[in-house]
């Protein structure tokens, strides 16, 4: 007997045949003229500098852990809706209570400032004190003004 | 009914959708084309066949014959399954929406369904959280630093917005107490739509549903001017066509999606109050899932022509903080209403 799920492993069956097929078809049609500046990759038509793998911000892992924490709320949330009519106003309770901690996890990270995309520039420490001490800097506008100065001279 | 007639049953409504599935990609892309030529008083394709009708077909032949590229240094394993994913995952989530009622076709009781599966929301929830794959593979395996920019940013942002998305279906599914399409169309007899019963979900999923697809106001993975294609610049040929059916696939689920959980599906009001016959009923009925859908894909279209592209800090502050705590809320004005009136 053909389940409904046996159903949907038939048509996930045919939907990758269909892409497989789609995708051979072309290889056997096309041309294939392959030349170096042609297996380059773009970067504006100069050639590319550096690996292309570079740094990205550290926002984005932040939040894929935020999302990790509530992608499985919304997992453990699901079967609660589904069955919490059964037990009257306790079911009730129970889920506005699960609903309520998740809020006040919400409050902690926005209050944190873990939602927010664009955070204060925090500069390093050795930077402040630079910045503090402002000889440092003077100091060496004098002596570019001296060898400008000197080369008038 | 015998095991074979099932079968046979089983792959004709197969076949039929996949069918109906690209024609009805491949003409959603020629309707963007003359929709956003409409609204910007141009022309659109309107050579090939009468009014350009027959462009979708010149397009993918042109595609097909295209030579294809693939990057020196890219992982080529990943750079060559990153389009199949993403395509088989557009495809297979057609398997579970219901497209209308129980009909008897020559003597046999065929659901319009192709599975009616006690979970299919949770099976499209799963596919379209792996579609995710398919665009950050694309991204980190082509070796270009667009790709890699553009992957990252559509990973976060389908992240983002998929939280929203799990806690607006989930006061779906506190109405029908269900997790099948069927029954959740089913409880949404009458007026009872849940676009009506619980309007902050149906506008926070409609709008999570343009993030999860990367339609315009949302479209920074691939924004043109920052970072040339984003995800599928380093991709040509068949595989770029691949992700660009996938696209548009995308958005016709999601308008399925929306139809399904928060429009009726394909119900129309008191239609079965008229008496008008069960063949002309139901062909209502189809006729109608049909309509909707085509309603909200031109929705997408219009608001893309018309809504210019979110800064990337604001695309993140709407989505974690507005989003989700009006999805939030909407589960606890779900669950009072229905401690209330049950």
């Amino acid at each position: 007997m053909l389940t409904e799920f046996g159903k949907i492993f038939v048509f996930i069956l045919l939907a990758v045949v269909f892409v497989l097929i789609a995708l051979f078809a072309a290889k056997l049609i096309r041309p294939s003229r392959p030349t170096k500046e042609k297996m380059l990759i773009y970067e504006c038509g100069e050639n590319p500098v550096g690996s292309p793998w570079i740094k990205f911000n550290i926002r984005f892992y932040v939040v894929a852990l935020i999302f990790l924490i509530f992608d499985v709320e919304v997992v453990l949330l699901f079967p609660w809706a589904l069955t919490y009519q059964d037990y009257g106003f306790y079911g009730f309770l129970v889920g506005l209570v699960f609903l309520l901690v998740l809020g006040l996890g919400m409050a902690y990270e926005w209050r944190k400032g873990d939602l927010d995309w664009e955070r204060g520039i925090i500069s390093p420490p050795i930077l402040n004190e630079i910045l503090k001490n402002k000889k440092a800097p003077l100091k060496i506008n004098d002596s570019e003004n001296q060898i400008t100065e000197e080369i008038k001279a | 009914m015998s095991i074979l007639e099932i079968i046979i049953i089983t792959f004709v409504k197969i076949l039929f959708i996949i069918t109906a599935m690209l024609l009805t990609v491949s003409y959603s892309v020629y309707f963007e084309r003359r929709i956003s030529a409409w609204i910007q008083t141009r022309l659109g394709p309107n050579r090939v066949g009468w009014e350009g009708i027959l462009q979708p077909f010149a397009d993918v032949f042109k595609l097909l014959l295209k030579e294809d590229i693939v990057p020196e240094k890219s992982n080529k394993p990943l750079h060559t399954l990153a389009p199949f994913i993403a395509l088989f995952v557009a495809f297979s989530t057609y398997a579970v929406i219901p497209m209308g009622p129980e009909v008897t076709i020559f003597g046999y009781k065929v659901n319009l369904v192709v599975a009616d599966v006690n979970i299919g929301i949770l099976y499209v929830l799963a596919l379209t959280s792996l579609g995710v794959y398919g665009i950050t593979f694309a991204g980190w395996s082509s070796g270009s630093k667009y790709s890699l920019l553009g992957g990252v940013r559509a990973s976060a942002q389908m992240i983002s917005y998929e939280v929203s998305m799990g806690f607006s279906i989930a006061g779906v599914v506190m109405m029908a107490s269900s997790l099948s399409p069927v029954a959740i169309v089913n409880s949404q007899y009458g007026w009872m739509w849940n676009a009506i019963v619980q309007p902050i979900g149906f506008i926070t999923f409609v709008i999570s549903a343009f993030a999860e697809t990367n339609r315009l106001p949302f479209d920074l993975p691939e924004a043109e001017p920052e970072l040339v294609g984003g995800y599928h610049t380093e991709y040509s040929s068949m595989k770029f066509a691949s992700f660009f059916l996938a696209e548009y696939a995308n958005m016709i689920i999601a308008s399925a999606m929306i139809v399904t959980l928060y429009l009726g599906g394909w119900q129309v009001p008191y239609i079965d109050k008229l008496g008008l016959g069960e063949t002309l009923t139901t062909l209502i009925q189809v006729g109608a899932f049909f309509a909707k859908i085509g309603a909200l894909i031109f929705f997408f279209i219009w608001v893309r022509w018309s809504i210019p592209r979110f800064r990337y800090d604001q695309l993140m502050n709407i989505g974690w903080k507005v989003m989700f705590p009006l999805s939030l809320l909407n589960v606890v004005w779900v669950a009072v209403v229905l401690m209330i009136f049950n």
